[in-house]
């Protein structure tokens, strides 16, 4: 079974592309189960389960971060989706965090990006993409040529070996190439491994130290002054 | 090198197939399409754009040089030789137009990016009413002068050989002074127009109807004469508009004054 992560901001069009995928997939014969991690609101597990009659589960990360708790439950997700008999494991989450990957060691690792969201976007969202197999960029029948060329840039200057799949997900254009490297990808392997470094650490706000100025913390802080992280008391 | 894309017919809305069975098109030439809202027109330019391959709802075929496309023209947009500017495209990025179209041509690989940012300026002036402010978010731009800009960046910064236009006639830009300044440039210009002028001043016309390619016409000899005088009407309608664009009053002086200067009128 190949274990699939799509990443990507609320809104960017993560389901809507997995919608064609998931649907190009059957067609082609092949058993997709479905994993929605989100905060505190998802339907897409009901939503794919009506349209496809798929297995799904959706998991609320709550008090982590989405990214985090993905760590946690794909252990036992792989389990689930190999038992149900499938092929693919495809797992939607809204990665949040910024700091982290919530993709597997030698697993794809998708990250869906809106050309709508300004050209600085794949400047700001770090290892989510530095760290994807795939940038699926979607909403490019919303925005100019001239835009969707130096998005694309962008996203290379972000992640350089990236491959970059332009999609205007609302009509499922631009979808065969994405499934196409999901049936080429590799199937899961144990040990399974975060890709990357996860951040520093936790900071004493995490654990629920509410006071606000540097002086008040201990561990890693930082005062306004000093663009660099430093170890205080 | 581009040299030809042809058409091959599908199928119109009700799955009959298309009477149009083929259209070629070859470098320099200009095309309209024509027809009654809702006839097919910018579907017709949309599987143009995708390089249909029978996987459209109209099952055509696009075809470069007289073979399916090359999928690097797929691959990555800046290969893609046809520039689509539809009647929604827009700016939605707030950089400023000088910044972004200096990105735009150095990611093409332009030698001297800032001369060629200048005459992509110019060229999108040319078409506006007015000018183009370098220091401006794309964003803040109007209507008329995003689509100037979306045009002269796609003929000369992207130096797309094949350019589908829909609807120009609507964004309040110059029209002939378009027609005019695009002629300079060997590409093949399609319009999707329901504008006289335009369609008579292509080299032919395809005509939609209910979904399917119905005709292709050729402006004949009589046609291009009538044409001057479709110029001379819709130039008298145009400075009629430019009057009141400009906050005077058309007296009725003024109004017979200058139907008398129009030939056709007047013999
Ligand atoms: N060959 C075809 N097969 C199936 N459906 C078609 C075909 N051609 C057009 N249609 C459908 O007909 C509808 C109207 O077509 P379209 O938007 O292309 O019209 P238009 O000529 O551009 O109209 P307007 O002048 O209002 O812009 C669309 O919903 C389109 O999907
Ligand atoms: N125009 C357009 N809209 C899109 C596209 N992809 C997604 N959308 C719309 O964007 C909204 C959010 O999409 P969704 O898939 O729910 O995003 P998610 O939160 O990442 O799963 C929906 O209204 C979609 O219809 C696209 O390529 N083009
Ligand atoms: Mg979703
Ligand atoms: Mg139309
Ligand atoms: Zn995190």
């Amino acid at each position: 079974m190949k274990a699939i992560i799509c990443a990507g901001t609320p809104t960017s069009g993560k389901t809507t592309v997995l919608k064609h995928v998931i649907s190009k997939l059957k067609k082609k014969g092949h058993r997709s189960a479905f994993l929605k991690i989100d905060v505190q609101y998802a339907d897409e597990d009901t939503l794919f389960k009506e349209e496809f009659g798929i297995p799904t589960r959706k998991v609320y990360s709550g008090e982590l971060c989405p990214d985090h708790c993905n760590v946690m439950v794909l252990g036992d997700a792989i389990e689930w989706a190999e038992k149900e008999g499938a092929d693919f494991l495809i797992v939607e989450t809204a990665g949040l965090c910024l700091r982290c990957s919530p993709y597997i060691e030698g697993s794809l690792g998708i990250v869906v990006l809106e050309a709508t969201s300004g050209m600085n976007l794949p400047r700001k969202v770090g290892p989510m993409l530095s760290l994807a197999d795939i940038a699926v960029v979607t909403k490019i029948d919303l925005i100019s040529q001239a835009e969707r060329e130096v998005f694309r840039a962008r996203v290379l200057e972000a992640a350089p070996e990236i491959s970059i799949a332009e999609t205007d997900a609302l009509h499922g254009i631009g979808i065969d190439p994405i499934v196409e490297q999901f049936c080429k990808s590799e199937s899961v392997n144990y040990p399974l491994y975060l890709r990357g470094n996860p951040p520093v650490g936790t900071c004493t706000i995490c654990v629920g130290k509410k006071e606000i100025g540097w002086k008040q913390h201990f561990g890693v802080v930082r005062p306004l002054e000093n663009q660099n992280f430093y170890r205080g008391e | 090198m581009i040299e030809q894309i042809s058409i091959i017919g599908g199928f119109g809305k009700n799955g009959q197939p298309e009477p149009v069975k083929r259209v070629d098109f070859k470098m320099g030439d200009v095309i309209s399409i024509v027809g009654q809202t809702g006839s097919g027109k910018t579907t017709l330019i949309d599987d143009i754009e995708l390089f249909a391959n029978e996987n459209t709802p109209s099952g055509r075929k696009i075809l470069i040089n007289g073979e399916a496309p090359e999928s690097r023209f797929s691959n990555n947009v800046s290969n893609h030789p046809i520039a689509l500017i539809t009647q929604h495209t827009n700016f939605l990025s707030d950089m400023q137009v000088y910044k972004f179209l200096l990105t735009h041509a150095s990611i093409r690989g332009s030698k001297d990016p800032s001369a060629i940012v200048e005459e992509t300026i110019d060229f999108a002036n040319q078409l506006t009413g007015e000018a183009i402010d370098l220091n401006y978010a794309m964003t803040e731009l109007s209507g008329g002068q995003t689509r100037a800009l979306l045009i002269a960046d796609a003929v000369i910064i992207g130096n797309s050989p094949i350019i589908l236009l829909d609807e120009i006639e609507n964004a309040g830009i110059h029209r002939t002074r378009a027609l005019d300044l695009l002629k300079r440039y060997e590409k093949i210009f399609i319009f999707v127009t329901h504008d006289p002028r335009i369609a008579l001043l292509s080299d032919c016309r395809i005509v939609m109807k209910n979904g399917s390619m119905n005709d292709v016409i050729t402006t004949g000899v009589e046609e291009r004469k009538v044409v001057e005088v479709i110029k001379e009407l819709d130039d008298l309608l145009l400075d009629f508009r430019m009057h009141i664009r400009n906050g005077s009053v058309l007296t009725e002086k003024i109004f017979e004054d200058r139907l008398k200067s129009v030939k056709c009128l007047n013999n």
